[in-house]
């Protein structure tokens, strides 16, 4: 990748505030990850060739449009001991999804938590919540609270734990 | 654990702001210097306790198509379609999980018409239907771990 300011990058930008070109820039040199020192947007600046305003101007319009979820550190959470996770599933009736969803995605142990659709009959579930914990029966004892706490609602639930990574290349959403 | 490693990991989990410093507020907060953060942060990604630093972007608001799918795959042609099943470029994680439904993929494309057209070839590759369970709804995304 070059390693200079593209004249059509800034024209484009000046010209119609359209920042796509340099937007594409930053997801780039930074899906990987953002230079780590005391001033990370100072050395994207200078990696990209870009002025620092410019690059932290448009990382905060990519938060602010969600774009970019958040600037952070990942914890590795089976280096931390929370070694057991498991997907657990959920029937749900769809008039008490919206609310079953956001209660189970307010608990701290349950990291991902979405509406996905049903496939009857192989597959009755529609509200998935991924559970963490250090062992399997922690992550058993959580899925029982969760069912407690959803009591009728919970019209039948099931853990899947991973039994083998197959492939993780993470994603990559725009190649050269 | 160092207590600052602690305040580190629990901290910056939800996110750094875009200024001038953002190791700024940490710092003070841990009472050590913005050099001790980074060099401390440097150290927990190569010991392995952070596997990254950096934005995470949201696939779909950049208009892009992802999505989660299964599979139901009999064990003894389960290797078969395991590798043909990574070979596809757009499939990001797959995983094997203890369900009938025993192969688990993330399929993360350009756009989103792409979705479609990649289970399309997936199942004509394997041979095997692929069950596409994209969210309709994100209630919560993200991990807090308090140390």
């Amino acid at each position: 990748m070059s390693a200079y300011v593209l004249p059509s990058d800034l024209a484009a930008a000046n010209d119609a505030e359209d920042f796509s070109a340099i937007d594409e820039r930053i997801i780039l040199a930074t899906q990987a990850g953002l230079p780590l020192t005391t001033k990370p947007y100072h050395a994207l600046a200078e990696q990209l060739q870009l002025p620092v305003e410019l690059i932290q101007q448009r990382m905060q319009a990519m938060l602010d449009n969600k774009q970019i979820r958040r600037i952070a550190v990942v914890p590795n959470h089976y280096k931390l001991g929370f070694c057991a996770n498991g997907m657990s599933v959920w029937n749900i009736a769809d008039e008490h999804i919206a609310r079953v969803g956001k209660l189970f995605g307010s608990l701290d142990y349950v990291s991902h938590c979405y509406h996905r659709p049903r496939h009857l009959p192989a597959w009755p579930y529609s509200v998935f919540a991924m559970v963490h914990g250090r062992d399997r029966s922690e992550v058993q004892a959580k899925v029982t609270e969760m069912s407690h706490l959803i009591d009728a609602l919970d019209l039948g639930h099931d853990i899947l734990y991973s039994k083998r990574i197959l492939k993780k290349t993470g994603l990559r959403f725009k190649a050269d | 654990m160092h207590i600052s490693d602690k305040l580190i990991i629990n901290h910056l989990q939800d996110g750094i702001p875009v200024t001038d410093e953002p190791f700024a507020e940490i710092a003070t907060l841990c009472g050590i210097s913005q050099d001790e953060v980074v060099a401390r942060i440097q150290r927990l990604l190569d010991e392995g306790y952070l596997s990254r630093f950096g934005p995470m972007f949201h696939a779909q608001e950049l208009g892009g198509g992802l999505t989660l799918a299964a599979m139901k795959i009999p064990a003894e042609d389960f290797e078969r379609v395991n590798q043909q099943v990574n070979s596809f470029d757009e499939v990001a994680h797959n995983y094997e999980r203890e369900h009938e439904l025993n192969m688990w993929f993330v399929l993360a494309t350009k756009t989103p018409q792409g979705i479609a057209e990649t289970i399309r070839k997936i199942e004509q590759t394997t041979g095997y239907p692929v069950y596409n369970m994209p969210k309709k709804e994100e209630f919560y995304v993200g991990l807090r771990f308090t140390l």
